[in-house]
């Protein structure tokens, strides 16, 4: 049977449309929520509404009564077992750290903390009996905000997060240019540019987001099989099994672990959660399967928080400009834990704060800090848009102060494109970039000199609507990451990710990847990929992904390294597919292997038209009637792929917005961006990650903040009250690309995942700065809500920087029958 | 997100959903497009034991021309009274203000007596009600009465009708010809107002002759602006013509402070908002 | 318990319910129909967008049983033998989905706008999806995605 191959186009490059969509658009989804198996019961959590206290008394009787209850279990009569949930990045030996049981035992430390779960029939019931355990605290103080927290000692008498470590300060990490041999002392920067240069100093706030996926997260665990299979709205199937064995000592092959379709993640289903483990926990206990889905109020308390930091920044210039050194103060909050790796992100920014300039001296201080809030941990970016954010700022911040154009300011001290490779004082190398060629082609697409020119005729004429235009010059390190980089970071894992292509005796091919794609459309484009690599047909390539007992291998999706790290691992395996196909092609054309070319899906004897396609050598192999001597009858290759740098990804967002003086509301008037991620594989789903990662950026400028009480409630519950915009909300962007293409993976691609978010929030806010610097206004505090805009146009000294009023919409407070603090999940108080 | 249980009635006629009411008096809820009991359910703020839907019900429903006013049924869904010829031409700011009201699939099922009955003071209706000078009927077992607006809302989510009895319809005398705008202020398209400002004008030449505002969210209910009301009068419709009585639109409120801003400064938003509807209304 | 008879997806149903169940739970636990998901407690994300007697609403935000003598009609209702709606064709067309959970509820919407405005421009595109929130795309190719319906006819 031989098939004909027309010599297809490439792939690689074209803008396919999804094959995940079929389902997706017809509704023919499996989600988590959607399990149902047989004689499965459902679980209910009871969570704490304090945010610090001692649990002094758990009555379960009246729920063990409530109808179809099958089983109400405590931290008590769990705490030899349950075991405490991972830490896999201890950033420093000494880092102190809590014990993290799924169930609280004696203590909460957060309001939204599990303390009791019902196991019932129907999630109603369980709902229904949660309601009627009556739980007795005693409420301790509370360490909320962030600068006291850090403060706090026995002897001060400030609230400690946990009162059994002594302090709320978990690691001091620190990265000094000078120490690490890649720089000079900032400190002597610094004091030189006090006498004959420029130093500026700022503190910068970035508040804590909530991830907000739009699926809430739902986790399955049927114990009835041979093994244990758990399903869960994970972006880490491969890191959660491995885990689920660490901790609970079940032997790992006795573990398998299915994300299915998972809607959305951003980092904040980057997690092993309470949730995870107890519905583990309960099915080993009961021998049944069982389901637990949260509901919106229950994540946005209890999934984990992204940034919330304080940043000092002290930055030393020549007066021309010229930067001379950098310097980082963080104070990082991990709220009440140290999550999976949540220790580590404001590291993952250390390296970045230099971003594209030449900085001879730099230095990152970073103190993280234990508080009794919701954990912290990666959320789009993780730790690189607050880097970038503080930059971006100052570099304006400096342009401002030095009257210069901020455009001229960040080229005089950018790698200049000839530069490249270019190592920094942060001790990355930067393989390729061109940061001139990004800029000017922003610039046209935005029309950037039109909206100075109106900038300034509105500012000539007081118009009550200013304009403001806002830069942000972005690179990132993505395509996480070097197993050794991280080993020396004290990452508890590899970077590596795996691939499988396997030949099908009929011609089409499984793709197995470690990647789990939560949205990105890893199926469409590594089938592209694949389909270039081997001349197959793209309709004939299969993408496996999300089962760790079909795609038994990987490291998951974070971090932007899905296509950089396990794209290449795909195309690695190809390769070796046709080098052993190759060897096959030879004997079976009976000429010597270097006289066999691969081509367009073809082995081909040079300078004949003999030849085989390689659907043809798979039915062969398959057959094995007539393969040489020491041959294994199999096409089937694998590859696991450890990266050696990082990837850099650049960009020019520009962003202008008009800013009402009268009410201080802004208005988003265009936005245009050029970015630099490499090789394309395929344009539209880099556009889609563009514009979803621009506007979570523009989300943290503009709408989003997480917010707590004095009593360390969480106001911001419900999408009432959190801020995600709608598409009213929003604009259409101007996205261009240009491209210098990688040099550490084969296909020259680059990370774009978060991309999006790490460059659009310091764009936007500083479009709204440079529309109301002229009023005298340096600084101002995001969320840029229509209030803080206008106390600062009003007043340049205090409005811009108030703490947002930690009071909800009446809809959903106190008015409406909430008492007090009442957990929204029990139901707060029946009529 | 699962609410407790109830007991559920769904009666057809106005008489049967009063003796319901009358039975069960506090431990019941009427339900009626549910867009704002429903989610309160689900959020276990309130365990009514028995809902009372009045779905059922079409009497309750449509929208008709009463001569000198245009009658609404409280169980009108916003979309019809959104798209309703009477409500445009004889009502202008009740068209004004629905439009602005939550989202498209909200407007689908919530109702325009529903949303009034519910009393929040950051909803779209309450202040063009107090403009327009709405009656409220109100249907009990004693018979049926009538309440004016700016003796309707009472408190927050609290009103004059009564635990037993129901509200029917709401009677709107007509504006023909005035001038309306409503400013709404908000951070995101799908919030309930920071602030919003509901104002009609009759106007004669250049010059107002009569303003009617209603405020949203500057306060438990919502309020008249009636400082600025009687400020306005006689004034020009020009920026500076009504620059004086803008300014003390905040008069006799009490705004909120949270999450989208302190008292201050809705009391601010009052006066800028005030003076934009008023000269957007009067064609200005 | 309650019964309730109505047509779902072009199929006659009836069932007992307790009042208290939410007409999306009916959707995906009595009938299997997953379909239809669950984003939030507070109505505000609107990836539980039906369509009741023909029109667009939240099916969290309806119960079950004021369903009772209605014809609904999900995302998988929405294909007529096998033939995809328009706006379905669009979404994929254009790329206005990734993950894909807010997705059946931003095709019915979609398709409600068109029906009522079969020529919108981007605002009143925009404006019209106001009460579905998406958190990967971004909006800007949900936005292409219904322009392209429309341009096609979509407004069936």
């Amino acid at each position: 049977m031989t098939a004909v191959q027309d010599t297809p186009t490439a792939e690689i490059g074209k803008d396919r449309r999804r094959k995940e969509d079929q389902r997706l658009i017809t509704g023919r989804t499996r989600w988590t929520d959607n399990i149902t198996l047989p004689g499965m019961v459902h679980l209910a959590m009871v969570r704490s509404p304090f945010a610090h206290a001692t649990i002094t008394n758990i009555d379960t009787s009246a729920a063990l009564e409530a109808p179809n209850v099958i089983r109400v279990i405590t931290g008590a009569d769990v705490a030899d077992e349950q075991g405490s949930l991972p830490n896999a990045w201890p950033i420093t030996p000494d880092q102190v750290a809590p014990a993290h049981p799924p169930i609280a035992v004696d203590r909460v430390v957060f309001a939204g903390e599990i303390v009791a779960v019902i196991v019932a029939r129907s999630a109603a019931e369980a709902r229904d009996a949660a309601e009627l355990v009556d739980i007795d605290y005693d409420v301790l103080p509370a360490a909320l905000e962030l600068k006291a927290a850090a403060e706090a000692t026995p002897e001060n008498g400030g609230a400690l997060a946990h009162p059994e470590l002594g302090t709320n300060k978990s690691a001091f990490w620190k990265f000094d240019s000078a120490e690490a041999g890649t720089g000079g002392n900032v400190d002597e920067a610094i004091a030189k540019a006090r006498t004959d240069g420029i130093v500026l100093e700022r503190e910068y706030r970035q508040q804590r987001l909530i991830p907000a996926f739009m699926e809430p997260r739902s986790t399955v665990v049927d114990p009835t099989g041979e093994q244990i299979t758990m399903w869960s709205a994970t972006q880490i199937p491969h890191i959660l099994k491995f885990l689920l064995a660490a901790v609970t000592g079940v032997s790992e092959a006795k573990i398998r672990v299915i994300a299915p379709d998972v809607g959305g993640g951003f980092g904040g289903k980057l997690q092993t959660t309470p949730e995870e483990f107890i519905t583990f926990l309960v099915a080993r206990k009961l021998g049944k399967p069982v389901k637990y889905t949260e509901t919106r109020s229950e994540s946005l308390m209890a999934g984990h928080h992204g940034r919330d930091q304080w940043q000092k920044l002290t930055l030393s210039a020549e007066k021309d400009g010229t930067v001379t050194g950098l310097k980082v103060e963080l104070l990082a909050d991990l709220g009440s834990h140290v999550a999976l790796i949540g220790g580590g992100v404001p590291v993952l920014g250390a390296f970045m704060f230099n971003a594209i300039y030449k900085f001879p001296a730099y230095q990152f201080n970073c103190q993280t800090v234990l508080t009794n809030k919701t954990w912290t941990d990666a959320y789009r970016g993780a730790g690189r848009p607050e880097a970038t954010f503080g930059i971006e700022r100052i570099m304006d911040d400096l342009a401002a102060e030095l009257g210069v154009d901020p455009f001229e300011l960040r080229e005089k001290n950018w790698i200049k494109a000839e530069e490249f490779p270019f190592t920094t004082v942060a001790g990355l190398e930067y393989d390729s970039g061109n940061y001139e060629a990004a800029t000017a082609n922003a610039k046209a697409l935005f029309g950037y000199d039109e909206l100075r020119a109106e900038q300034a005729r509105r500012r000539e004429s007081g118009d009550k609507v200013q304009l403001g235009i806002g830069i942000s010059t972005f690179t990132e390190m993505c395509g996480l990451a070097p197993s050794r980089v991280l080993g020396s970071l004290d990452y508890g894992a590899g970077g590596w990710e795996h691939a499988s292509v396997r030949m099908l005796p009929t011609g089409k091919v499984e793709v197995l990847t470690g990647a789990t794609a939560h949205g990105q459309g890893h199926a469409t484009a590594f089938s592209q990929i694949v389909a270039d690599r081997l001349g197959v047909a793209f309709e004939d390539i299969e993408v496996l992904h999300g089962d760790t007992a079909i795609a038994h291998k990987g490291m998951d999706t974070y971090g932007s390294r899905s296509l950089v790290v396990g794209g290449e691992a795909v195309v690695k395996a190809a390769d070796k597919v046709i080098e052993k196909a190759k060897v096959i092609a030879a004997h079976l054309l009976e000429a010597s292997e270097d006289d066999v070319e691969f081509s367009g899906g073809r082995f081909t004897v040079k300078g004949t038209d003999q030849g085989l396609a390689m659907a043809e050598i798979a039915l062969a192999t398959f057959a094995a009637h007539n393969l040489p001597d020491g041959v294994e009858p199999s096409l089937d290759s694998d590859v696991t792929f450890d990266p050696v740098n990082f990837n850099y990804p650049h960009g020019t967002h520009l962003c202008a917005m008009e800013v009402d003086t009268e009410t201080g509301q802004v208005t988003m008037r265009k936005y245009a961006a050029c970015d630099d991620i490499g090789n394309i594989i395929n344009p539209l789903i880099v556009e889609g990650q563009l514009h979803g990662g621009i506007v979570q950026g523009i989300a943290q400028a503009l709408w989003e903040e997480a917010v707590y009480d004095d009593s360390g409630t969480l106001v911001t519950g419900s999408f009432v009250d959190y801020l995600l915009p709608t598409a009213a909300d929003t604009i259409s962007f101007d996205l261009d690309h240009t491209t210098t293409p990688a040099t550490t993976n084969t296909l020259g691609t680059k990370g774009v995942g978060e991309a999006g978010t790490i460059a659009s929030t310091p764009a936007v806010v500083n479009a709204v700065l440079d529309a109301i610097r002229q009023f005298g206004v340096q600084d101002i505090r995001m969320p840029c809500t229509p209030e803080r805009v206008w106390k600062a146009i009003n007043d340049a000294r205090g409005g811009a920087h108030a703490e947002t009023v930690a009071a909800a919409a009446p809809h959903f407070d106190a008015s409406t029958g909430m008492e007090g603090t009442t957990d929204r999940t029990s139901g707060g108080n029946p009529a | 997100m699962i609410p407790a249980q109830f007991d559920y009635l769904a009666p057809t006629t106005v008489e049967e959903a009063l003796a319901a009411l009358g039975e069960h008096g506090d431990e019941a809820k009427i339900l009626a497009g549910g867009q704002s009991l429903l989610p309160v359910l689900r959020m276990r703020l309130n365990a009514p034991e028995v809902v009372i839907d009045l779905g059922k019900i079409d009497s309750l429903r449509g929208i008709r021309d009463d001569g000198d006013a245009i009658v609404i049924g409280a169980m009108t869904p916003h979309s019809v009274v959104e798209h309703d010829p009477l409500v445009e031409e004889h009502a202008g700011l009740i068209h004004l203000a629905v439009e602005h009201l939550a989202d498209v699939q909200i407007r689908h099922r919530g109702t325009f007596g529903g949303a009034l009955a519910h009393a929040d003071p950051a909803g779209d209706l309450g202040a063009p009600a107090l403009a327009l000078g709405a009656q409220f009927v109100i249907q009990g077992p004693g018979g049926t009465r009538t309440v004016e607006a700016d003796d309707f809302f009472v408190d927050l989510f609290e009103t004059a009708i009564g635990e037993d009895e129901i509200l029917t319809a709401v009677r709107v005398p007509k504006h023909t010809g005035w001038g309306s705008c409503y400013e709404k202020f908000v951070r995101v398209a799908h919030q309930w107002s920071i602030v919003a400002v509901a104002a009609t004008v009759r106007m004669e030449g250049d010059t107002i002759a009569e303003a009617r505002i209603g405020l949203t969210n500057m306060g438990s209910t919502a309020l008249r602006a009636r400082a600025s009301e009687a400020a306005l009068v006689g004034q020009p419709a020009t920026e500076e013509g009504v620059a004086a009585a803008a300014a003390v639109a905040a008069e006799g409120t009490n705004p909120p402070s949270d999450l989208n801003g302190e008292s201050a400064y809705r009391a601010h938003l009052a006066t800028v908002l005030v003076r934009r509807a008023v000269l957007n209304a009067a064609g200005a | 318990m309650t019964r309730i008879n109505l047509t779902v997806d072009g199929a006659k149903v009836a069932d007992d319910v307790e009042p208290r169940m939410l007409l999306v739970q009916y959707l995906r636990e009595k009938l299997g129909k997953t379909g239809t998901v669950i984003g939030c407690d507070t109505s505000n994300c609107g990836a539980c967008t039906v369509h009741l007697d023909g029109t667009s609403v939240k099916s969290c935000n309806v119960l079950a049983v004021q369903a009772d003598g209605a014809e609904v009609t999900t995302i998988e209702g929405l294909a007529q033998d096998g033939e995809l709606h328009q706006v379905q064709k669009s979404f994929r067309e254009c790329h206005g989905l990734q993950c894909g959970f807010c997705t059946p509820g931003m095709i019915m919407q979609s398709v409600d706008l068109l029906k009522n405005n079969p020529d919108p421009s981007e605002q009143e595109i925009r404006v019209g999806l106001e009460g579905n929130l998406c958190r990967c795309t971004g909006y800007h190719n949900i936005v292409k995605s219904v322009q392209h319906a429309a341009s096609q006819g979509g407004a069936q």
